[in-house]
């Protein structure tokens, strides 16, 4: 009989999840998840975040992610640390050597979305709420087809 | 192993018992999910559907109240566009084609006098899969991952890049689900009515019901494999970077609509020629009178059946296509009001010089013919290209079709429901409250579509969830929203109708209409083997011409035997065993909705699935050890 | 209220189509009143004995069917007549007219004046400016899904779509205002995507052209230099271009001469102080799911945009 319980808490925790992931919360995620570890568990998020990298020309340096005159974004390797909130840091204050800070070109809920997006390209985000291909030329696989990088390290 | 044991070497009350003991399956719990009786799988399809109808009632109920006022608040466009995306697919896949299918795969068998369909563990098979099916979308909807982008799912909206989360996946795979199971159905009808008409049943007396089937039927085999394709394709660009739709690389975005339509304008005659069926299955005993113009009937149906291939286009009228190409779409269209005009003479005609009697079923035809018409004449409207552009994506189309297909459909099913619930469970509906469901429905039903053509011609375009004040659609959209509680009530009433006659209800007898089709003659509820004796019949209306039907005898009575006949002439050509209750066609419908639950998640769930899905094939093909004669 | 109506046209296109519609609704109406009476009276006719009719009678009945089935066929063949005349009768695009493109985008709508001078190209939002009495050629795209444009007034739609260029030919009578909105289900806020079309004399439309074609003065002092100031360094630039300032940016609607437009976010508000400052205080209240963000701004700074923008005349 626990077995059985186990398997429906199981179940019920699948549907949640997927309640999660389907979540629109347009006025960015509730002050309960300061650490903005939601963003990345959101598919709506990441895809607005998606956008938003796409607007605010990040392909200019960054490219689809392998970098360019900036560092690629979907490897394994983060100066600055490839956790969300490491990575909201970097979008918002900026870093040396030429990334600009964001803070007062983009509001804080769409540098979450953004910063949940990046970690969708090294596929840091559960498949189902990495985005799919775009309508547009593709230059490699989607986000949600990409293998999962390696375990994050520091360095470039 | 004794001799086997035949029908005439025993009395009729030997033989009834023997086929009741033969037929009959265990009231277990195994029993039940084993079942291949095409009455009780009949009966448990048609009350999933008119479950499924009940969620997409509520589903359009939460809508009207939303739209009752001009800049509501009650439900955002999140959980709107949800809603009638659900409402829209449940109505579609989950109630009308299914329920409009299944009340053949109960009453097709009684109709021919035979005691089961072609392929009994087909049928459960396709039961499963649709239940299935349509539970995962609703769980999907109550987790928050109800499709979005309208039972349409045109791209790019529903596509990879605008189509976010699984919302669309899930919807694409309903589709597998309910596609797979009406393909079932619909292969299992064709071969009944080919091959297992009772002897002298002639393609010139078969019910119009079961032509209506047959040809539906055929509709759905070569309509639904171009929404498979479609939908299947979507999954792949979505799942795995095909680009069938990415205009960007070669795809099309028309693609989409043209192979949707090239299914969804069928469709809508999927639903609407088995509703012709019941209309023509209630117009003769409740006008006491045989059907005028039966082959013009017929024809109707094959001339609709063909044309309805022909008029998809008529949905794209804006989408920029040659004019040309849209005027031939146009006179298509219009062609296709001949067939259903020649189908409303004839009904007139027949109630013309008939003893009409006025109980609820007959209720509901008149209904039908008055809300139908109405709704097949805006119907040539929007056929007209010019037109079109103005109405096309507006409420009035939104009135047309509920016209049409709660006119056309749901009316001949409530009227269906009054007359053959006797014969499902054996209990009669009450009439004094069939009447009142009647009117109710009549006026609620024309109150809440009505105004939608004005609405839409004052500009109101479909599938907004709000609309502001100063547009003045408040009053009107208001009138509509009273108009849709009202007819939610009539279903209510029904509902109360069919509480009180099962638990209350006096028995019913077999025949409480008088009808002269085969389905009435065996009790009611029909005893698992259907008929004692394979009746012979020799006239449409076989209960009224030969009271004590003729019949067929020399079958075995100590094992499930059916008579196969000639297509043409339903000479007697041999006798065909039909298969016990089997617990493989649930385990292969299981087997198969897991698989194709996860494949909304990846594509490996495909390979793997295989496996399970082999075992279960083999299982349920295993040769039994018994040959064929003496299985 | 008039202005949103197929019945209410003020183009010989939509006259045209007003016109059939009314031809095919009258017969339609009538076809109706004839079978709903034929029922009638057949509900009302005794019934005669026997379940079946005696040859002469099906005999008599069969013509009468068969009239009326030839009378069906002649009536469609009328409607198709006519539809295919309708068709005919509007004109082909024509590039040699004014050229206007529209883009459909979730949720709003860009427009692009045409023209082989690079200086008299125009973009504006959400609203189009027409001369009356001469045909206007739109160019209909879409960058994301696929959206439809209609403004019953003066013509009936047309499907904007990925990948493709779509034609549709306006026309006015006379000066005035006209509402649209997008009639493509294009998601979550399809239903607050309304453009307008103004048409105007000649004479107005040209100058109203000019007029929209010079950049903006920036405002040197008080709250609207403050706005300015705001606008141009905070986040509204990332997506927002007001011709004559520094704020260059493309993914959304174009906000020169904004001080001038009608409404705010596609038909969403109209143009009043007041509903600018409830829209920037949380635009995700009034459009749930539009791409402009909530922008954490205090009242006084709000104020100053306010001012900043609605000066843009």
């Amino acid at each position: 009989m626990s077995s059985a319980w186990a398997r429906f808490a199981l179940l019920a925790a699948l549907l949640l999840a997927g309640c999660e992931r389907e979540k629109r919360v347009y006025s960015g995620q509730p002050a309960t998840n300061p650490a903005g570890e939601l963003y990345q568990e959101n598919a709506y998020d990441v895809a607005q975040g998606k956008r938003l990298y796409t607007w605010m020309n990040c392909t200019g340096c960054h490219a689809h992610g392998g970098g360019g005159i900036g560092p690629a974004l979907m490897d394994n390797r983060w100066i600055y640390g490839g956790k969300i909130q490491q990575i909201y840091r970097s979008i918002r204050d900026g870093r040396k050597n030429g990334m600009p800070a964001w803070k007062n070109r983009l509001t804080d809920q769409q540098i979450w979305q953004l910063a949940a997006y990046v970690r969708s390209m090294g596929r840091y985000v559960r498949k189902d709420v990495a985005p799919s291909r775009d309508d547009a030329l593709n230059s490699g696989k989607a986000e949600s087809r990409r293998e999962r990088s390696a375990p994050l390290e520091p360095g470039r | 192993m004794s001799a086997p044991l035949l029908d005439t070497d025993l009395a009729p009350a030997e033989v009834s018992a023997r086929l009741e003991a033969v037929w009959s399956e265990p009231k277990t719990l195994w029993g039940w999910f084993a079942t291949v009786d095409h009455k009780k799988i009949g009966r448990r399809y048609v009350v999933t559907a008119l479950i499924f109808l009940l969620l997409g009632g509520l589903a359009a109920l939460v809508m009207r109240a939303q739209l009752g006022t001009p800049d509501n608040h009650l439900v955002g466009p999140d959980v709107y566009n949800q809603l009638f995306t659900m409402h829209g697919s449940t109505m579609m896949f989950l109630f009308a084609v299914p329920v409009m299918e299944t009340l053949g795969v109960y009453l097709v068998p009684l109709m021919i006098g035979t005691r089961t369909v072609a392929f009994p563990r087909l049928n459960a098979f396709s039961y499963w899969v649709y239940l299935f099916g349509g539970a995962m979308l609703w769980i999907a909807f109550f987790v928050n991952s109800g499709p979005d982008a309208g039972w349409f799912s045109y791209v790019p909206l529903a596509g990879p890049q605008y189509g976010i989360g699984k919302r669309s996946d899930i919807w694409a795979q309903m589709i597998t689900y309910t596609e797979l199971s009406g393909l079932a159905v619909a292969v299992n009808t064709i071969v009944t009515v080919f091959k297992m008409r009772c002897p002298g049943m002639s393609i010139d007396r078969i019910p119009l019901f079961v032509w209506a089937q047959l040809v539906t039927a055929f509709m759905i085999v070569f309509a639904m494999p171009a929404v498979m394709v479609s939908s299947t394709m979507l999954i792949c660009d979505r799942l795995v970077g095909t680009h069938f739709f990415n205009w960007a690389e070669g795809g099309d975005v028309l693609l989409w609509q043209h192979l949707f339509w090239f299914f969804g304008h069928p469709e809508v005659y999927f639903i609407f020629l088995p509703a012709t069926g019941i209309v023509s299955a209630i117009i003769v005993p409740f006008a006491r009178r045989k059907m005028f113009g039966y082959s013009v009937l017929v024809l109707a149906l094959f001339a609709t059946g063909f044309l309805a291939f022909g008029l998809w286009v008529h949905h794209m009228f804006v989408t920029g296509l040659p004019r040309l190409g849209e005027s031939f779409f146009t006179a298509s269209s219009m062609a296709v009001a001949v067939p259903s005009g020649m189908q409303i003479f004839c009904w007139i005609a027949t109630l013309w010089d008939g003893r009409l009697r006025f109980a609820t079923p007959l209720l509901f035809v008149f209904g039908f013919i008055f809300n139908f018409v109405a709704g097949g004449l805006t119907g040539v409207m929007v056929a007209s290209v010019p037109i079109d552009t103005q109405v096309h994506d507006t409420y009035f189309v939104v009135a047309h079709f509920h016209y049409v297909l709660v006119g056309g459909a749901v009316f001949p099913l409530l009227g269906g429901i009054y007359y053959w619930f006797p014969k499902f469970y054996g209990r009669m509906l009450d009439e004094r409250m069939g009447k009142w469901n009647f009117w109710l429905a009549m006026v609620g039903f024309n109150l809440a579509f009505f105004p939608m053509h004005i609405l839409g011609l004052m500009g109101m375009p479909r599938r907004i969830y709000t609309y502001p004040a100063e547009m003045g659609w408040g009053g009107m959209n208001l009138a509509s929203t009273i108009g849709a509680f009202l007819f939610a009530a009539s279903f209510a009433l029904l509902a109360v109708n069919i509480v009180r006659a099962l638990r209350r209800a006096p028995g019913a007898p077999a025949n409480p209409w008088d009808a002269g089709s085969l389905e009435w003659a065996p009790a009611s509820p029909p005893p698992p083997h259907n008929f004692t004796f394979t009746p012979v019949v020799a006239s449409r209306e076989p209960l009224w011409d030969t009271p004590e039907l003729p019949v067929t005898t020399g079958l075995h009575a100590d094992r499930r035997e059916t008579v196969i006949t000639s297509l043409v002439e339903a000479e007697p050509q041999m006798c065909e065993s039909s298969p016990p209750p089997s617990i493989w066609p649930f385990v292969a419908a299981l087997v198969i909705s897991v698989t194709l639950l996860g494949s909304i998640f990846t594509p490996w769930a495909l390979v793997w699935g295989l496996v399970p899905v082999g075992i279960t094939l083999i299982g349920w093909f295993w040769p039994k050890g018994a040959k064929e004669e003496e299985s | 209220m008039n202005w949103q109506s197929a019945l209410d046209p003020h183009s010989a296109n939509a006259r045209h189509l007003a016109d059939l519609f009314w031809f095919f609704t009258a017969l339609c109406a009538a076809i109706w009143l004839l079978v709903v009476a034929a029922l009638l009276r057949a509900i009302r006719h005794p019934g005669l004995a026997g379940e079946q009719d005696p040859p002469e009678r099906q005999l008599r009945k069969s013509r009468i069917v068969g009239a009326l089935t030839a009378l069906t066929v002649l009536i469609l063949v009328v409607f198709t007549a006519a539809s295919f005349y309708t068709t005919r009768s509007f004109a082909w695009p024509d590039m040699n007219t004014l050229r206007i493109k529209v883009t459909g985008q979730q949720w709003w709508w860009q427009v692009e004046y045409r023209n082989h001078d690079a200086s008299q190209v125009l973009t504006t939002a959400n609203e189009i400016h027409i001369p009356v009495g001469r045909p206007v050629t739109l160019e209909l795209h879409a960058t994301d899904v696929i959206h439809s444009f209609w403004v019953p007034d003066l013509m009936g739609k047309q499907d904007l779509i990925p990948g493709r260029t779509n034609y549709l030919t306006l026309q006015a009578d006379h000066a005035g205002v006209y509402r649209g909105q997008c009639a493509e289900f294009c998601g979550l806020e399809h239903a607050r995507m309304a453009i307008w079309v103004f048409a105007q004399e000649p004479s107005a439309f040209e100058a109203w052209r000019r007029h929209a074609l010079m950049p903006n003065t920036m405002p040197d002092g008080g709250a609207a230099a403050k706005g300015a100031y705001i606008f141009v360094h905070r986040q509204c630039a990332s997506c927002h271009a007001i011709n004559g300032s520094d704020a260059a940016g493309q993914t959304g609607p174009d906000l020169t001469h904004f001080g001038a437009r009608a409404t705010i976010a596609a038909g969403t508000l109209h143009n009043t102080a007041a509903n600018l400052d409830r829209w920037l205080a949380d635009p995700q209240a009034v459009k749930p799911g539009a791409n402009m963000p909530k922008v954490d701004l205090s009242a006084p700074d709000r104020a100053a945009l306010v001012a900043f923008l609605e000066g843009l005349k």
